[in-house]
């Protein structure tokens, strides 16, 4: 029998261990950097948690505390790991983020064209959920929340089918009975997510203690924003993973705000990753717009949680560049200059340069890329729009295993009122 | 035939489809050594070990929703909330993700877990440990709602729900749970969900009922056939899906219809049942219909006798629907 609760931490006894900081000045360190994504220091506090930073994520201090800098909190030895795809890999995650940032534009149009209801973009964060996905094994389970175009296409998600969603129609696997940018794929395990926030956390932690149960490999990973750290389900989940050491990782996209709030009103935290130490589970800080860096974390934290070790907070420090959702405007809260400053940090161009810095990319490499993108998402718009809407008696399909005399009854009354059809 | 209180009735239910189905568990709070704090779940810790009887954090939320992800692996979870009232923090993740998974998934995923929890007062128990909820749960769609008023249908129920393949909010009577002994059969049997019990043949009085109120509509019951007054009585046991099938059969035989039940009258169960008759029956009623239930109070401490529905309070609507 297994013995799935695994023992606590004392943080008093970790804390003891913590030596101030004062040898890097961090903080100038970061900001003076410029693209060099390669480079990616990792720093470990002793016994608690595992810090990783890679430059330029403290750039803009009002959006994160610094406090955990400035008060010298970080320590221990910079052992400069990562894991670094292949080449060919490198070339494919770019790929797959240049796809991703095409098919997140054209919704917003199709949204500002009156053509799909609703639109949750992504643009900034593609590093973060496409090098964190494309670390996942397709047996692993992804919960995601509805900001996940990067997650859902670098799972394997067609065009096609991730267009079928937002229009709703006959083609969309969900059957039209979400808002738009709820994808969900029992055959690319991706488990189809609903609206409240960090709702879906506990279930990463539920089908990853059955995993765990049945002695079988896998990981399960979680996605939610910065405002999540904030939920219930955080602390729910988060708990009951520390005390049955299930194979999580919890996976956060610290874009800056929630909807208007930014971090600074959601905790007074150091920092999103220190919550970790209080469940007794590592936490890691990830420059979010770092692709290969994201990658790397993810990866060593998924194989670790696949082999035993326990879960993971990521807290991956990106920046929404868009609005919240379409129904959003960011100018009623957010500084022009603040998006300005965060363009020059874009995951598109960091991966680029660091493929160029390789000798792995170049100029035709980037239009074929950029007219291979173009051409999948205006051929898959091109068909989902030609799909009719799903047939009107699936709006009373799969309430139940079986339908109830009521759902019988009703559907019969729509069968009525639309005609007998 | 043994004979056993309600709660070994849900013990040995539970016992039973854990020893058939290896995917069954149970999790909550105080389940394992302890046995559960009304020792349901007695004896299955030693029985079956600490992964298949988990003892959680205390967080109802995290006990409902671990429940859903280990149901999306394949495993067939019973949840238990200590309490019904302390069911709030995990409205969440039954409101929002248990009842609509099938549904916003397209079909494609589904937990039909078992949420398990005592409700409803008698014990002594305040405002907090005596609530009657089943409403709150009956008004989401996805969601099946039970609540048994005798071992025997509690044994039987509680295995159907488990094998049942939708989510289950399974509500126990706790003042039923020792009040009396009757006998249960030794061995496997399910009583079907989503059909109606008569508990009593009669002729000139509908009652419609379910879980903690079923003695008291039978005490009511006979002083009621004292007076002259034949009821039949029915017990729901589903009330999603409700056996509305039953409830017309009775309605149309009696034309007079009483409706009892503990939660807050105003809003309660019992009004949809109500207006079902309306709709369905109206043409056989001979008097309106009445309801009799809990008071629109927080459920109370010192008063909770004269809270509940009493034997004289239900005796009374009997009457003055008999005499209309």
């Amino acid at each position: 029998m297994l013995d799935i609760a695994s023992k606590s931490t004392n943080i008093d006894e970790a804390a003891s261990k913590i030596i101030p900081y004062g040898t890097i000045p961090l903080y100038d360190y970061l900001n003076g950097i410029g693209n060099i994504c390669q480079i990616f220091n990792i720093y470990v506090i002793t016994g608690i948690f595992t810090l990783t930073v890679s430059q330029g994520f403290y750039a803009k201090p009002n959006i994160l505390n610094t406090e955990m800098l400035s008060t010298g909190r970080i320590v221990g030895e910079d052992v400069r790991e990562t894991i670094d795809p292949a080449p060919e890999e490198m070339k494919k995650i770019y790929t797959l983020m240049v796809l991703v940032r095409a098919a997140d534009i054209q919704a917003i149009t199709l949204q500002r064209q009156g053509r799909i209801g609703f639109y949750v973009p992504c643009q900034g964060e593609e590093a973060s959920q496409v090098g964190s996905a494309y670390a996942l094994k397709p047996e692993d389970w992804a919960f995601t929340d509805y900001r996940a175009p990067g997650i859902v296409i670098t799972r394997g998600m067609s065009l096609k089918s991730f267009y079928a969603h937002l229009m709703a129609n006959s083609e969309d696997n969900t059957k039209g009975r979400s808002m738009p940018s709820h994808w969900g794929s029992k055959a690319l395990n991706i488990v189809t997510p609903s609206s409240p926030i960090c709702t879906q956390l506990p279930h990463a932690v539920g089908v990853a203690l059955g995993a765990k149960m049945k002695g079988d490999k896998i990981a399960t990973i979680a996605y939610f924003g910065d405002g999540g750290t904030s939920s219930n389900d955080f602390h729910s989940a988060l708990n009951f993973a520390g005390v049955f050491k299930t194979p999580t990782v919890f996976f956060c996209r610290n874009n800056g705000y929630a909807i208007s709030i930014p971090v600074s009103r959601q905790t007074a935290s150091s920092s999103l990753a220190v919550k970790a130490v209080a469940y007794g589970i590592e936490g890691i800080q990830v420059d979010g717009n770092d692709a290969l860096a994201v990658y790397s974390v993810t990866k060593k934290a998924l194989e670790k949680a696949r082999n035993g070790g326990g879960p993971t907070l990521i807290e991956s420090i990106t920046y929404r560049m868009g609005p919240h959702t379409t129904s959003d405007d960011p100018k009623r809260y957010r500084d022009d200059g603040e998006l300005e400053e965060w363009k020059t940090k874009d995951p598109l161009n960091r991966l680029r340069s660091s493929l160029e810095g390789r000798k792995l990319w170049g100029k035709e490499d980037e239009n074929n890329a950029q007219e291979w993108a173009q051409q999948q998402v205006k051929e898959a718009i091109a068909h989902s729009e030609k799909i009719p809407p799903p047939h009107p008696r699936t709006l009373l399909e799969d309430v139940y295993s079986q339908p109830t005399w009521n759902l019988q009854r009703q559907l019969h009354q729509l069968s009525e009122e639309l005609g007998g059809s | 035939m043994p004979s056993l209180t309600l709660v070994q009735a849900i013990n040995t239910a539970l016992r039973e489809e854990m020893q058939r189905d290896e995917h069954v568990l149970v999790l909550g709070e105080d389940i394992g050594k302890n046995g559960g704090v009304f020792r349901a779940t007695e004896g299955l810790y030693n029985e079956f070990g600490g992964n298949r009887v988990i003892d959680t954090p205390l967080n109802e939320s995290s006990i409902v929703g671990v429940s859903i992800g280990l149901s999306l692996y394949g495993f067939k979870p019973i949840a238990e909330i200590q309490f019904l009232d302390f069911i709030y923090p995990a409205f969440d993740q039954i409101a929002s993700e248990l009842s609509k998974l099938r549904y916003r998934s397209g079909g494609e995923y589904k937990a039909p877990i078992v949420i398990r929890s005592p409700y409803g007062g008698g014990a002594k128990g305040g405002p907090y440990h005596s609530q009657s909820l089943e409403t709150f749960f009956t008004h989401i769609p996805g969601l099946k709602v039970i609540i048994p008023s005798n071992p025997y249908d509690a044994k039987g129920l509680l295995k159907a729900a488990v094998r049942e393949d939708d989510p289950i909010v399974f509500l126990e009577p706790k003042r039923l749970y020792r009040s009396t002994k009757s006998e249960v059969p030794d061995e496997d049997y399910i009583v079907p969900i989503g059909k109606a019990r008569v508990a009593r043949e009669g002729k000139d009085v509908s009652v419609f009922a379910y879980g903690a109120v079923i003695p008291t509509v039978l005490e009511a019951s006979e002083k009621a056939q004292q007076e002259g007054i034949s009821t039949e009585i029915v017990d729901l046991r589903t009330l999603v899906p409700l056996d509305l099938e039953a409830v017309l059969a009775s309605v149309k035989k009696t034309g007079r219809a009483v409706i009892v039940y503990e939660a807050p009258k105003f809003m309660g169960y019992g009004a949809e049942i109500a207006a079902l008759i309306a709709e369905e029956a109206l043409e056989y009623l001979e008097a309106p219909i009445a309801r009799v239930g809990g008071f629109d109070t927080p459920y109370p401490y010192a008063h909770e006798n004269l809270y509940m529905p009493t034997p004289t309070r239900i005796l009374n609507a009997i009457k003055k629907v008999a005499k209309y």
